[in-house]
C-alpha cells in the first residue's frame, strides 16, 4: 500500500501561514503518488475557515478541534496528532519555531524516522527517501537517506519551495477531533502564558529604503561606529543580523530576520553577514543586494547582487571616505 | 538544582571556511580548528547563573570520541562541575535518534532536575532535546532565551518566535530545554581556567556502562544516513567586483548611485 502523505498546517488568527501551500510542492517533490491531507489543528470559527481554505489545495483535510488547542501547545497537539496519524506515513511540519516544537518528539512517539530542515527532496531510491540538507550555514549540502518504511517526520524549510496556488481541489474535510480525544487528554505539563511583543526601538528599520547592515564581520563592538558612518554618509539606517544582537552591540529592534524584523528596502547591503536562512528570510521585496564578505564561499554571494570579497574592516571606511568625497 | 548541559565539539565556522573534500564523503578536516558549539556555550553559561543563584550541581555531556574531552574541559573550566564522556566505537555513525538515545541511557544513570542543549549544532538540525524530551517522557521547550526558575518544581520559560516576540511558558521539572543564543554573555575562559581543570577525572562510559543495546544506536540503527557532501549550485549568484580597492569602489558607488543607495 502507498504510503500516506500529510501536511501540518501553521495558522494564526485564520490567516494560513505562507508555508501551508510551499508544502503542496514540498509533498510532490518527495515522489510518491499519493494525495496529500492537510492537517489541522485549532478551536472555533477561525479553524473552520482555515480548513476551508485548505480544501482547495489539499485533497483531504483532517480537522481537530479543541478548545485546549485554541493556542496550540506542541505536547497536547503531539498526544492527539500520535492516535490520528497512520505509523507508516510520511508528516511535513515547516521547519519553524513551532515544528521544532513538535517534530522531534513526535517522530519518536510515532517510532518514525525524523528528517530535519530538509531544503529539497530527490525521491524515492530503494525505499528510502532521498533529501538535500545544509550544513554549517550553508557553507556545504548533504544528500541525505532517510528510512521511510516505518513513517518520518519530515521539517520542510519555509520559504524554499515555491507555494503551490494552481490547485484547485475540492478537498473533503474530515473531522477528527473525536478520534483524537476520545481517550481525553493529558494535562500539560507545559503551559502558555503569554506572548511578550518585541520591544519597538529607537530607528524602524521596517521602514528604511536604505539599510547597512552589520554582521559577525565587525568582529569588536569598538568597530561599530565604522558601520554607523557609512549608513550616515549613503542617508541609510543601520540594521544587522543576529550574533551583532546577542553580543548586545545593538538591540533586537534592528535584527533582520525571521527572528526579528522582515525589512523591505530599496538597497541592502550585507557587510560580514555569512547569509544564514535565517537572516535571509527577514530580506523581503527584492532589494539591491550589496555583500561584502572576507570568505568568498559565504553564502550571502549567493543571494546578492554584488559582492565585494574584502574585510568589512578595511573596505568600509574606504567606501564612506569616498561617497562623502562625492557628495563634497 | 542538578541541571545537565549536552554539548558538542564542532568545527568553528568562524574561524575556518568549510570545504568539501575531494571525493565528497566528507568535509576536508584537515587544519579545522573545533571548539564548542556556540549554542552549548550560552546553555552552560545559563546552566552556572541558575546553579550560583539556587545551588545544586552541573554536569556537562558529550557524545563523542576522545577529542570531545577538550570541550567538556572547556566548560567546566567555565563552570561546570562535572563532565561525562560517552564514548564507544559502537556508536559511531548515529543519526539524531541515536545521539539522543545514547544521552537518554546515560541520562538515566544520574539524576536531573534540568536538561539543556543548544537550540542546534553544526548540521542545524536542532533535533536532539526533542527527541531526548519525548524519550524521557518529560516536557519540552525549544528555542529558549529567558529561564525564570519559580520553585523546584516550576519554571517559566520564555521562546523565541517570529518577529522578535517571546512566547513565555509555564514548565513542569524536570523538564529539557534547547537553548537560543543571545540568552546571556557567555564568560570568557582563560588559559588558566582551563589549567584549574586540567587534572580532573572525566568518567568515558561506553555501551556497557549505561546499558545500552548496542543495535539501537550507530550507523546500523540509524534511519537517516548521510549520502554525501556537495557544495550547492550556485545560481545566478552575485557578480563579483574584482579589481584594486579603488576600482572596485569606483564601481560599487556608480552602482549605488544608480540604485538609489546614495541618499
Amino acid at each position: 500500500m502507498t504510503q500516506r502523505i500529510f501536511a501540518y498546517i501553521i495558522h494564526k488568527k485564520g490567516v494560513v501561514d505562507d508555508t501551508a501551500l510551499e508544502m503542496v510542492s514540498a509533498a510532490q517533490r518527495l515522489g510518491i503518488d499519493a494525495p496529500i491531507t492537510a492537517v489541522v489543528a485549532g478551536s472555533g470559527d477561525e479553524l473552520g475557515t482555515v480548513c476551508n481554505a485548505m480544501a482547495a489545495s489539499y485533497a483531504e483535510v483532517w480537522k481537530i478541534d479543541d478548545d485546549a488547542l485554541a493556542y496550540i501547545n506542541a505536547e497536547v497537539l503531539r498526544e492527539l496528532l500520535v492516535r490520528i496519524l497512520p505509523t507508516d506515513g510520511i508528516v511535513l511540519i515547516p521547519h519553524e519555531h513551532f515544528g521544532m516544537d513538535l517534530a522531534p518528539g513526535l517522530s519518536v512517539k510515532l517510532g518514525a524516522a525524523y528528517l530535519p530542515d530538509a531544503v529539497d527532496f530527490e525521491g524515492i531510491e530503494d525505499g528510502y527517501l532521498k533529501a538535500v540538507r545544509e550544513e554549517y550555514s550553508g557553507q556545504v549540502n548533504t544528500h541525505v537517506l532517510c528510512d521511510i518504511s516505518q513513517g518520518a517526520v519530515v521539517t520542510v524549510r519555509p520559504g524554499i519551495f515555491k507555494a503551490d496556488e494552481s490547485q484547485a481541489l475540492q478537498g473533503q474535510i474530515v473531522d477528527k477531533s473525536s478520534e483524537a480525544l476520545e481517550e481525553g487528554r493529558t494535562d500539560a505539563r507545559r503551559r502558555y502564558i503569554e506572548i511578550v511583543e518585541a520591544e519597538v526601538g529607537d530607528v524602524d528599520i521596517t521602514k528604511s529604503e536604505i539599510l547597512v547592515s552589520v554582521g559577525r564581520g565587525i568582529e569588536d563592538e569598538d568597530n561599530m561606529e565604522i558601520i554607523f558612518d557609512l549608513a550616515e554618509a549613503m542617508g541609510g539606517d543601520v540594521s544587522c543580523s543576529r550574533p551583532v544582537v546577542d553580543a548586545k552591540w545593538l538591540e533586537k529592534s534592528r535584527q533582520v530576520g525571521t527572528s526579528g524584523q522582515t525589512v523591505k528596502p530599496k538597497v541592502y547591503l550585507a557587510l560580514g553577514i555569512s547569509g544564514a536562512f535565517q537572516h535571509l528570510g527577514g530580506i523581503k521585496g527584492s532589494p539591491f543586494i550589496v555583500a561584502v564578505n572576507k570568505n568568498s564561499k559565504a553564502p550571502i554571494f549567493q543571494s546578492a547582487d554584488i559582492g565585494v570579497v574584502a574585510d568589512i574592516l578595511d573596505f568600509v571606511p574606504e567606501l564612506t571616505d569616498r561617497i562623502n568625497e562625492m557628495k563634497g | 538544582m542538578e541541571i545537565l548541559v549536552c554539548i558538542k565539539r564542532v568545527p568553528d565556522t568562524a574561524e575556518n571556511e568549510i570545504e568539501v573534500n575531494r571525493d565528497g564523503s566528507d568535509i576536508e578536516r584537515d587544519d579545522l580548528v573545533y571548539s564548542v558549539n556556540e549554542w552549548d556555550n550560552y546553555a552552560v553559561e545559563e546552566a552556572i547563573q541558575i546553579r550560583d543563584k539556587v545551588g545544586g550541581s552541573i554536569t556537562v555531556v558529550s557524545v563523542g570520541d576522545e577529542d570531545a574531552e577538550e570541550v567538556l574541559r572547556r566548560e567546566m573550566a567555565m563552570g561546570a562541575d562535572k563532565g561525562i564522556l560517552l564514548s564507544d566505537n559502537a556508536f559511531e555513525g548515529s543519526d539524531g535518534e541515536g545521539v539522543a538515545t545514547i544521552l537518554k541511557a546515560g541520562i538515566e544513570k544520574g539524576n536531573y532536575d534540568l536538561i539543556l542543549t543548544g537550540a542546534q549544532a553544526d548540521d542545524g538540525a536542532g533535533q536532539i532535546g526533542g527527541m531526548l524530551a519525548a524519550m524521557l517522557d518529560w516536557p519540552y521547550a525549544s528555542l529558549v532565551n529567558i529561564i525564570d526558575i519559580v520553585d523546584d518544581k516550576t519554571i517559566k520559560v520564555g521562546r523565541e518566535i517570529a518577529g522578535g516576540n517571546q512566547e513565555m511558558n509555564e514548565m513542569d521539572l524536570p523538564c529539557v530545554l534547547s537553548i537560543q543564543t543571545g540568552i546571556n554573555e557567555p564568560r570568557y575562559v582563560g588559559i588558566r581556567g582551563i589549567r584549574k581543570v586540567a587534572s580532573m577525572e572525566i568518567p568515558m562510559l561506553g555501551v556497557k556502562d549505561i546499558e545500552l543495546l548496542s543495535e539501537s544506536v550507530g550507523k546500523s540503527g540509524a534511519k537517516v544516513k548521510r549520502l554525501d557532501y556537495f557544495v550547492p549550485e550556485l545560481g545566478e549568484g552575485a557578480e563579483i567586483l574584482e579589481g584594486s580597492t579603488d576600482e572596485i569602489i569606483d564601481k560599487l558607488t556608480e552602482l549605488l548611485k544608480a540604485k538609489g543607495g546614495i541618499k
